[in-house]
């Protein structure tokens, strides 16, 4: 079970965001847990500065705009 | 059908199918542009409107400047939406973390025209750049020269006013962004940060990189097309359309003689009238054009655009978050009076 955090404080891109790694890991058959944070501080303590931000397991592995789709399923993977 | 559809996706995974296109789309792009005059005017002469009358005149201003001002946009956003591809705010911010004021000032105006950031990114951002050690002040020039000095702004100054009007612009811009931002340093307002914003200290992130190809930029030169000409364009027409107005029916005495350069409270009229309005740049161009046309002086004119793009409402209350009111108030009345300054000093360098 993958623990994912989408970092970001609520606005439509986040939103995307969250959907696309929903779907990517049903794709790949991957059992994910994915929990939004939306509070400024909690965002800003995983040290990103552009949002939607993505966490993995505790890894920061994506700050800033939609993630590709390709990306999305290599970290997802890895 | 489908292997049509297939070799058009494979097609836009190659760099060389997509250096052509680009090729084939500029010089289409250029050709269609030469053509729009003439066709704005077939057009209007199409219509049973009086030629010469006022409404010919507004008519010709909207269908000539619709179509001009949306290539225009297409053009520069697509540029821009891949010069920014080599930016993240996460680089800019490793750029400026511990630079002192002064040359960090001047570093952060410059790096806030290509940083890109979306408008719901700016708390995040702000508390990300001063919780990694980027000074308050420094932070500040980024912020203010981010929305001011945008590509949508200069690049549309530049083709509808002329290069001389977009390079004071830029110049202007980026002076108001580094000395506004080097005086909030200077009066040391780090404890009117709100509480929550002091204590956060942000781990430092480690993000691999993500590996773009050229396809990968234009790819996203692309997205940034679709996604800012997608949601602007109404702003567009709308600021066209009340360029169009003023373009036909405003007289020009009456417009030279309230914003003309002779009033002294014509500029900070402006100013004020531009903080509670809030438009984007896309919006606001069109109508200064024809408000220049029509004998308005350019400093006036200019703090007007700068106050509306600059100042607004809507960024204060997202900025509350974060900010002190006192903070929000310093910050207002600096970027505000630099504003003042540079509208007086172009009404007297050009009049």
């Amino acid at each position: 079970m993958k623990d994912i955090k989408v970092l970001g404080p609520g606005c439509k891109r986040c939103q995307t965001t969250e959907d696309m790694v929903k779907a990517a890991a049903s794709e790949l058959g991957i059992a994910v847990s994915v929990e939004k944070i939306t509070d400024y501080a909690q965002i800003a303590r995983y040290g990103i500065a552009s949002t939607p931000g993505i966490v993995i397991d505790g890894k920061v592995v994506h700050a800033g705009g939609l993630p590709k789709d390709d990306d999305l399923k290599r970290w997802l993977q890895a | 059908m489908n292997t049509i559809a297939a070799s058009l996706c494979a097609a836009r995974k190659s760099q060389s199918a997509w250096f052509a296109g680009l090729a084939i789309a500029v010089a289409l792009w250029f050709a269609a542009y030469g053509q729009l005059l003439p066709f704005a005017q077939w057009l209007v002469a199409q219509t049973p409107i009086k030629p010469g009358s006022h409404l010919a005149s507004s008519v010709e201003f909207f269908f000539y400047d619709t179509p001009k001002v949306l290539m225009l946009l297409t053009l520069v956003v697509f540029a821009m939406g891949v010069v920014r591809t080599f930016f993240s705010p996460e680089r800019t911010r490793a750029l400026l973390a511990g630079k002192r004021e002064g040359l960090g000032n001047i570093a952060a105006a410059h790096l806030g025209i290509v940083t890109p950031f979306c408008s719901c990114s700016a708390v995040p951002l702000f508390v990300g750049f001063v919780s990694a050690g980027v000074p308050l002040g420094v932070t500040f020039s980024f912020l203010i020269a981010a929305p001011m000095v945008n590509e949508i702004a200069l690049g549309l100054l530049f083709a509808l006013l002329g290069w001389k009007v977009a390079l004071t612009y830029l110049a202007f811009g980026l002076a108001i962004a580094i000395v506004s931002g080097w005086i909030i340093s200077r009066l040391h307002l780090e404890g009117w940060l709100e509480p929550w914003v002091r204590e956060v200290r942000a781990g430092a992130v480690d993000l691999e990189d993500e590996h773009l190809t050229w396809v990968d930029r234009f790819e996203a030169g692309w997205d940034a097309v679709k996604e800012i000409v997608g949601k602007v364009w109404y702003w567009i027409i709308a600021g066209i359309a009340a360029g169009a107005f003023i373009h036909g029916y405003v007289p020009a005495e009456l417009l030279s003689s309230i914003m003309g350069g002779n009033s002294w409270w014509s500029v900070p009229a402006a100013v004020l009238l531009g903080i509670p309005m809030y438009s984007n740049a896309a919006g606001i161009i069109p109508v200064i054009e024809a408000l220049l046309g029509k004998g308005a002086a350019l400093g006036t004119v200019l703090a007007f655009m700068m106050s509306v793009i600059a100042l607004s409402l809507p960024e204060m209350i997202i900025l509350r978050k974060v900010l002190s009111l006192k903070l929000i108030a310093v910050f207002i009345a600096v970027v505000g009076s630099g504003i003042l300054g540079v509208g007086f000093l172009f009404n007297a360098l050009f009049s």
